[in-house]
């Protein structure tokens, strides 16, 4: 599903380049649970922005299923994300002034989706979540586990190729990051393809692979 | 809990902020076109006034008077008035470039008073040429007024003033009566009102041919007015000086005496009242200008605020797909929507100001009948619009090419 082929880029800020990704390859196959793992500034999120075209690379290929992500404008970048990737945040990044399922409702707005049709599959993916309940409260109403459900029910309304989760437990207590976890495997089992950045082991144990990032390369994998 | 209701209040508290800081702008840009409308409205009114204080004569005409001659020039000495005759009127039409209407008066030498059986009142009499009531705005009100036949055939008709028909027939309907006017006996075949007041209203107009004829009057003139057209206006002083020249010449009148042929040019005057009202308008329009710069800068600050603290909305609407296109879309309607209402409170506000002006504001020497064309109060929106898009303009290329990474930064 995703291929990186000798994948380069480095930050040109002041007078010293800095190198961060030096030549990564790496092979997701469709509907694997795949955990990066890595130090503070080994490139971690770096990486995950080039996954999710929300930046571009120097060198080397990013393959998205079968195709190529590469100096693509504005426009189909955005098309791109919309219609291939969910992303799902450490802090979760629902807007506050619209329902739970408005929010999972939004991606859908950018595929020009009618509004009845867009509410009626975000009904259906929050019930997936287990959440039909609260589908009338804003976020500021719901816990820090049910924002991250919400966030996951936006990320798959869509049906993307790849999730793309960046410490996505990062901000929940253990019980609640258990709960989170199983629902991920659970999305996983139904065969969604996706890439998880955490630094705690625990979550990473419990992914189909892990690969450990150190310097801008692949040290190794599980 | 307690975080809970922190990002609550948090939340409420942005928004409340946002709420003032919108309304204040709102008002701002309401504001400004309610005093641009209401500015727009009293200039109209100053101008009205103006129109109403012209009334009674044409505004386009000028009146040529006999006036003394203040040079000696071929044998004529000083102090002598002119003498005009029908020939001047003649020259006056052949010759004047844009010339309209044109009519002479001639004052018959009998006295000012008028019979009817046996009853006599008090009246001014002025043998003219049918055009005429052009010149000094004569409104018929019964009959007719004089015309080319009368003044052919040299008929004993008059038009007189309502406030004759008043004292001299009381009820008794005047058309068709007979009147004893210096001696001579003519048919009354209109009546007529003047908004110049009780003493145009107390007139007796005759057929100049008649009047010259009965009252020994020869081919005599005592003065000549004519109109012109709207595309000579800016030639009035070009005009005033060719027609003294002329006649000046025909009565052997130095050519630099101005006072023996003597001119009232009302349309030089009314052209210069025109451009002070040129002058009005042209501020009026540059105090909106100023109002429309105002709503520009007011709106694109509000909006570049509003833009900082969405950022991270919009770096998620981004990662969730939204098309710099996009963006830049939903932050002009909301330009759209703060200039679009608030303007149009404004222009409502400034309308019903202007008409309340108009309705209750007692009668003075300033201001008459305020108003403003709906063609220009939906302009000056339609102005205020675009230029809230133009405000937009910079917030919105703020937010299309903000970077979702920064925006989405987990800190
Ligand atoms: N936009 C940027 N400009 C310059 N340097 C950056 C930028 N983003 C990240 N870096 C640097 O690149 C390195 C990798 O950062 P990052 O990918 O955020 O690491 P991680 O997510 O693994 O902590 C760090 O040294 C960071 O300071
Ligand atoms: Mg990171």
């Amino acid at each position: 599903m995703i291929r990186l082929v000798g994948i380069d880029k480095t930050y040109r800020v002041g007078a010293h380049p800095l190198h961060v990704l030096k030549g990564l390859h790496l092979t997701v196959p469709p509907g694997e649970l795949l955990a990066i793992m890595g130090s503070s500034g080994s490139g971690k999120s770096t990486l995950l922005n080039i996954l999710g075209i929300l930046d571009g690379y120097d060198g080397g290929e990013y393959w998205l299923g079968d195709a190529l992500v590469k100096d693509l404008s504005e426009r189909k970048a955005a098309d791109y994300r919309n219609r291939f990737l969910g992303f799902v945040f450490q802090s979760f990044h629902l807007l506050p002034f619209k329902t739970a399922l408005e929010n999972v409702a939004l991606p859908l707005y950018y595929q020009g989706v009618s509004r009845k049709e867009r509410l009626r599959r975000a009904a259906e993916h929050l019930d997936q979540v287990g959440l039909s309940d609260w589908s009338g409260h804003l976020p500021g109403e719901l816990s820090g586990g049910q924002k991250q459900r919400v966030a996951i029910a936006r990320a798959l309304v869509t049906r993307p190729r790849v999730m793309l989760a960046d410490e996505p437990t990062g901000a929940l207590d253990s019980v609640t990051t258990q709960e989170i976890m199983d629902l991920l495997k659970r999305v996983n089992a139904e065969g969604m393809t996706i890439v998880v950045v955490t630094h705690e082991s625990d979550i990473a144990e419990q992914c189909a692979r892990t690969v450990f990032l150190k310097d801008g390369r692949f040290e190794g994998e599980r | 809990m307690a975080g809970l209701l922190d990002g609550f209040l948090e939340l409420l508290d942005v928004l409340l902020r946002n709420r003032v800081r919108t309304v204040m702008t709102a008002l701002s840009v309401a504001w400004g076109i309610f005093v641009l409308v209401v500015l727009l409205g009293l200039g109209r009114g100053l101008e009205n006034n103006v129109r109403w204080m012209y009334r009674d004569d044409a505004v386009n005409s000028i009146w040529v008077y006999r006036g003394r001659r203040t040079i000696p020039y071929q044998g004529h000495p000083v102090g002598e008035r002119l003498r005009y005759t029908n020939r001047d009127h003649e020259l006056v039409e052949a010759r004047v470039d844009g010339l309209e209407k044109i009519s002479s008066r001639f004052y018959p030498p009998i006295p000012d008073s008028v019979r009817w059986q046996g009853k006599i009142v008090a009246a001014d009499f002025r043998a003219v040429h049918p055009d005429h009531r052009y010149l000094e705005n004569t409104l018929v009100e019964t009959g007719r007024f004089l015309d080319e036949a009368d003044l052919l055939e040299k008929r004993k008709v008059a038009v007189i003033g309502v406030q004759i028909v008043g004292t001299l027939f009381g009820d008794h309907p005047p058309i068709g009566e007979w009147i004893d006017i210096g001696g001579a006996m003519f048919k009354v075949v209109g009546t007529f009102r003047d908004v110049g007041g009780v003493n145009e209203e107390s007139q007796i107009y005759l057929p100049i041919t008649t009047a010259q004829a009965s009252f020994a009057g020869a081919d005599r003139v005592d003065q000549v007015m004519f109109t012109i057209d709207d595309a000579h206006m800016a030639d009035a002083v070009a005009i005033e000086d060719e027609v003294r020249e002329m006649l000046s010449r025909a009565h052997g009148v130095s050519p630099a005496d101005r006072r023996a042929v003597r001119i009232r040019n009302n349309v030089e005057e009314f052209v210069r009242v025109q451009s002070i009202f040129d002058m009005l308008a042209a501020f009026v329009w540059l105090v909106g200008a100023g109002t429309v710069a105002a709503g520009i800068v007011g709106v694109s600050n509000i909006l570049l605020v509003s833009v900082k603290e969405r950022t991270q909305e919009i770096g998620l609407r981004k990662a969730l797909g939204a098309t710099p296109g996009s963006i830049v879309r939903m932050i002009l309607a909301e330009a759209l929507l703060l200039t679009g209402t608030a303007g149009y409170a404004g222009l409502i506000a400034g309308l019903l100001v202007v008409e309340g002006l108009r309705r209750w504001v007692p009668e003075n020497d300033y201001i008459r009948d305020p108003d403003i064309e709906l063609s220009t109060a939906v302009g000056a929106l339609v102005l205020l619009v675009v230029a809230g898009c133009l405000g937009g303009l910079v917030p919105a290329w703020r937010a299309a090419t903000l970077d979702p990474i920064v925006a989405l930064r987990e800190e």
